[in-house]
Formats: structure tokens, C-alpha cells, sequence
């Protein structure tokens, strides 16, 4: 497809928004599978928060024991 | 940098935005597009990746200034780390993205300018970090390295923002000359679009200081 029509073609879909002709995933809504994948995303997101707390937590620690070696 | 180094809350904030991004992006309405489809979504995850890459360059460029104002080799630790961090970013960008543009555009790498410019800037600021590697006497390499951070920063500038809109680019918002309000966000991406931005940008500064803090322990062990 050439360039020009694939921007005309992005530019016009915000104006015809409500296409509903366009393939979109509304099964995979409608059947509430979307909250499966979300709440996996969810869980993996809390975990690696945890840990990167926890990375930050242990730098802390290390700085404050060189502080205390230091005096 | 400094500021960021010592204080806390802004690290529930990147929590929080991500979170928000994650239950945003997955749910709320975004216009029914063709060739996108669904894959409008990408947009809260492979954009801010660039904002964030941005970012982390400009603190970079900021801080490679002050080392060449000051001298302080605090600054030198800083702005490498964070041109580290935003280096990662911009490769996370790039995975993203082709993965994307295999979806939408048919193939991995498209002959586009904006690709080829992210990349070639990818390229010149990893030979910041060979010309950093190559050199043994460590005030000229600090002192080098921190000029090449202000040439890479200035040619990264035309090479992502201003060529792609010279020319004709697959990239929205490219090609022309664009306002703002010509990029095809509507109000219901932007509503999470650009917290997104700010939560995955926090990300990245909050690796930044975590790597930034341990070579600081570094230093002070070895001087000790």
C-alpha cells in the first residue's frame, strides 16, 4: 500500500471511529477472557515491583553499612 | 537526578501509572482502526518507550554539560548511567516496534526513516560506550566521552524528529508538518496515552538510579 494512503486511511478512521466493520477482538471481550490476561499482567507487574523494591532496599542497606564502615 | 536519588515517592508514582497503564490500556474503548485493529493498544507501550529513551538522553546531555562545567566526576557517573538506561529503552523500542510493524505494515524492517534514524542514533550512542571502554587514562576518557554525549544528543535530534517529517514516513505524525493535534490520538487513547508516557519514563530513571547509586558505592569502596 502506498504511504499516502495508509496516512489517509489512519487520519480518516479517527473520524469514522465508530466503524464497527473494523476487526476488532470483541469476542475475546465479550467472553470476559480479557480479564484472564489482564489479571496475569497484574500479578507479573506486582512481582517485579516487589523485586525491584526489594533491589533498591538492599542498595540502601549497602550504602548506609559503607557510611558506617567509613567513620 | 540528585533529588530523584534521595527521595522515594515518585517510585509509588511509576507504580501506580504502570498499573493504571496496564488496566487502561487493556480495557478502555480505543476507535476501531484498519490494519491496526486491536493493535492500537501497542501505542501505550511502544511509544513512551522513545519518550522514555528521550528522556533519559536529555538528563544524560544535562549532566554530561555540567561535567564539562564543573569537572565533577559525579556528573560523569550520572550521565552515563542514564545514557545507559535510555540506550536499553531505545532497544526495547525497536523489539517492540518490530514486532509491531510485522503486524501492520507486513514486515519486521520497513525502508522508513524513522526506523532507519532511531537506528543509526542507537548506533552512535553505543560508540559512546566503546569510546568510553577504548580509553585507558580516565580524565580524558571522562572529558571525551562527555563531548561525544553533546555530539550524539544533537545528531539523535534530527535523525528521529526532523528527517522523518522531511520526508514521507509510515509513522503517524510524520511526513509534513504536523501540529500536535495532527497526531490521530483520540481523547479515549490519550486518556491513558499519556500517563503511560510518565509511568514507563519513571521506569526508566528508577533503573537509572538503582545502577547509578551502586557504581557511587563502587567509587566509595575503592576510594576507601
Amino acid at each position: 500500500m502506498k504511504m499516502r494512503n495508509f496516512l489517509s486511511l489512519l487520519l480518516s478512521g479517527v473520524f469514522i471511529s465508530a466503524n464497527a466493520q473494523v476487526q476488532m477482538a470483541d469476542d475475546f471481550r465479550g467472553e470476559g477472557k480479557i480479564y484472564v490476561v489482564l489479571t496475569i499482567i497484574l500479578i507479573l507487574l506486582a512481582g517485579f515491583f516487589f523485586l525491584l523494591f526489594k533491589l533498591d532496599h538492599r542498595t540502601k542497606r549497602l550504602e548506609k553499612e559503607l557510611k558506617n564502615k567509613e567513620q | 537526578m540528585g533529588y530523584l536519588l534521595r527521595t522515594n515517592w515518585w517510585k509509588w508514582v511509576c507504580v501506580l501509572l504502570l498499573f493504571y497503564t496496564m488496566i487502561g490500556g487493556l480495557l478502555s474503548p480505543v476507535p476501531r482502526l484498519p490494519i491496526l485493529n486491536e493493535t492500537i493498544r501497542v501505542l501505550h507501550f511502544h511509544v513512551p518507550m522513545w519518550f522514555g529513551m528521550v528522556l533519559l538522553f536529555i538528563g544524560s546531555l544535562v549532566y554530561a554539560i555540567r561535567y564539562l562545567k564543573s569537572q565533577d566526576k559525579l556528573f560523569d557517573i550520572y550521565s552515563y548511567q542514564l545514557a545507559s538506561t535510555g540506550v536499553a529503552m531505545g532497544v526495547f523500542g525497536v523489539l517492540s516496534g518490530m514486532v509491531w510493524a510485522n503486524f501492520t505494515w507486513g514486515q519486521a524492517w520497513v525502508n522508513d526513516p524513522k526506523l532507519n534514524g532511531s537506528a543509526i542514533s542507537l548506533l552512535i550512542y553505543l560508540a559512546y560506550f566503546i569510546l568510553r571502554n577504548s580509553l585507558n587514562d580516565e580524565e580524558l576518557k571522562i572529558r571525551i566521552s562527555a563531548v561525544y554525549n553533546v555530539f550524539a544528543f544533537f545528531l539523535m535530534v534530527p535523525l528521529v524528529f526532523i528527517i522523518p517529517r522531511l520526508s514521507d514516513s509510515l509513522h503517524p505524525g510524520n511526513g509534513g508538518n504536523p501540529g500536535f493535534n495532527s497526531y490521530d490520538l483520540d481523547s479515549s487513547l490519550r486518556k491513558v496515552f499519556y500517563f503511560a508516557v510518565i509511568g514507563w519514563a519513571l521506569l526508566g530513571y528508577w533503573m537509572a538510579t538503582i545502577s547509578t547509586r551502586l557504581s557511587l558505592i563502587k567509587r566509595r569502596y575503592e576510594d576507601a
